[in-house]
């Protein structure tokens, strides 16, 4: 109810929640993933789902770079910030990301240096302001962030700033998605395409989700209206029997995406051969790396990792809850062992996780809204 | 950290073409907009701004409407603030 009573279109929201039902086909079951976790928190904060037909059902994708860092990753970083000299910097939310030993906190403890910047730019800076440290930057994020990255990286090249370094973790989008589209746990009727990627990538490299999978994907706002819209969007192309990308964030992304990054970041990094993503396991050219060209900037070169894959907890489900195949409330640590406070899994950790939205805004089942 | 940061430019460093001054909710930074290099970036003008670094060009109406998103998330944006007061990029 908290939707029609706060939200100042809760009319425009009804009529549009009356046109999707009016789209659906008797018998017949959706399921839409939104890729961002933007989108999830939306939905949840919101209670989108409960203006729904029951027929259909929004699932959450991998799109929160924090919780798809693996365990292993962690520990490496912590191993680089445990040499001599080490200033290890990163973004707040990987501060409490746990590695098989403990998070970063746990680390400063046993006397490591890590600190929280706001942009790479602010730890370049540290490192030109002190000289007598070896300042890494653990970069991590999707296409959003890794232009800056290699901004970043540019701009120490040029000013030859030597004991600066990155830890590169970035990601990219859609490799994910299209392991999610071949692995046989989950059917899925089409895609809310992320808001932010989607202004440095545009909306052609989704086409292959249209065309060879036949999938609809409509890039997406984060407003509620923007959401319900965009699941209208995917309906009526159900609906017509087209398969097509759409954009429907036309405000803030253009068709073509943002090419100076685009360049920025080819220019910087390649694709590694493959990346393991927390709970989905190895994906093949689904994250970047630094090029040959700035290996003096690269902490993987620089630094000796131990470099070990660490299985996730037994009790956790976050690779299940990534695919969309759980709800977050269907693990069984949810809220009980694993909660904001005390994450066992990194989907609580970032408020972009699919657990700390639903645990954030204790939406554990859907209610019905009369939509009419 | 995903999600952009509305930002209204205040100035353009004339020293410096890739840095402008951004007020975010009354907080004035020095953002990089090199990757905004072919939009003409000018005072006046609204960005999404991610790390640091303006991604888009937006109009004033969707600042808004990206504000009030990330009021929303409460802790995580308020968060996002004192990482944002805490920068100095130069
Ligand atoms: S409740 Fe915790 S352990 Fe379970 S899936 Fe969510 S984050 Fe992972």
């Amino acid at each position: 109810m908290r939707f029609v009573d706060e939200y100042r279109d809760a009319g425009q929201a009804r009529a549009l929640a009356a046109e999707i039902a009016a789209l659906c086909e008797p018998g017949r079951e959706y399921k839409f993933m939104e890729v961002c976790g933007g989108h999830t928190h939306t939905i949840y904060k919101h209670g989108i789902e409960d203006y729904l037909p029951e027929s259909i059902t929004l699932v959450h994708g991998p799109g929160c770079p924090v919780c798809v860092i693996p365990m292993g990753r962690v520990d490496d970083a912590i191993h680089i910030a445990r040499q001599p000299g080490v200033l290890m910097t990163s973004f707040g939310d990987m501060m409490r990301v746990p590695g098989s030993g403990g998070n970063f906190f746990d680390a400063n403890a046993e006397g490591t240096n890590i600190r929280m910047v706001y942009s790479p730019l602010d730890a370049l800076k540290i490192a030109r302001e002190q000289p007598d440290l070896q300042v890494v930057f653990m970069a991590i994020g999707f296409e959003t962030t890794a232009p800056s990255t290699a901004m970043t990286v540019l701009r120490a090249a040029r000013e030859g700033i030597d004991n600066f370094a990155v830890f590169c973790n970035h990601v990219t989008i859609l490799p994910a998605i299209k392991a999610i589209l071949d692995s046989p746990d989950l059917r899925l009727d089409g895609f809310l395409g992320p808001g932010h990627v989607s202004t440095v990538i545009g909306c052609a490299p989704y086409e292959f989700i249209s065309g060879h999978y036949g999938k609809p994907l409509v890039v997406a706002g984060f407003e509620p209206l923007d959401v319900l819209q965009s699941i209208y969007l995917l309906m009526r192309q159900l609906k017509d029997g087209r398969s097509e990308v759409e954009n429907q964030y036309t405000r803030v992304v253009p068709w073509q995406g943002n090419p100076t990054a685009l360049r920025v970041i080819g220019e910087v990094m390649e694709l590694r051969p493959y990346f393991e993503w927390r709970g989905l396991g190895f994906i093949s050219h689904s994250a970047l790396r630094l090029r040959a060209a700035y290996a003096d900037f690269d902490a993987e070169l620089r630094y000796e990792l131990p470099d070990v894959r660490v299985a996730d907890p037994k009790a956790c489900q976050c690779g299940e809850v990534l695919k969309g195949v759980l709800k977050p409330w269907e693990c069984k640590v949810f809220g009980t062992a694993c909660t904001p406070e005390t994450p066992i899994g990194t989907c609580m950790v970032s408020p972009e996780g699919a657990c700390a939205a639903y645990y954030n805004f204790g939406r554990f089942t859907r209610q019905r809204v009369n939509a009419t | 950290m995903c999600l952009g940061i509305p930002g209204e430019v205040v100035e353009i460093l004339t020293d410096r073409q890739d840095l402008a001054k951004v007020d975010v909710c009354g907080v004035r930074r020095a953002i990089n907009i090199g990757l905004l290099a072919d939009e003409d970036v000018r005072p006046g003008d609204w960005v999404l701004i991610h790390v640091g670094f303006a991604l888009s060009k937006i109009d004033e109406e969707e600042a808004q409407a990206a504000l009030d998103f990330l009021e929303g998330l409460g802790k995580a944006y308020q968060d996002e603030m004192d990482a944002l007061r805490d920068s100095r990029i130069d």
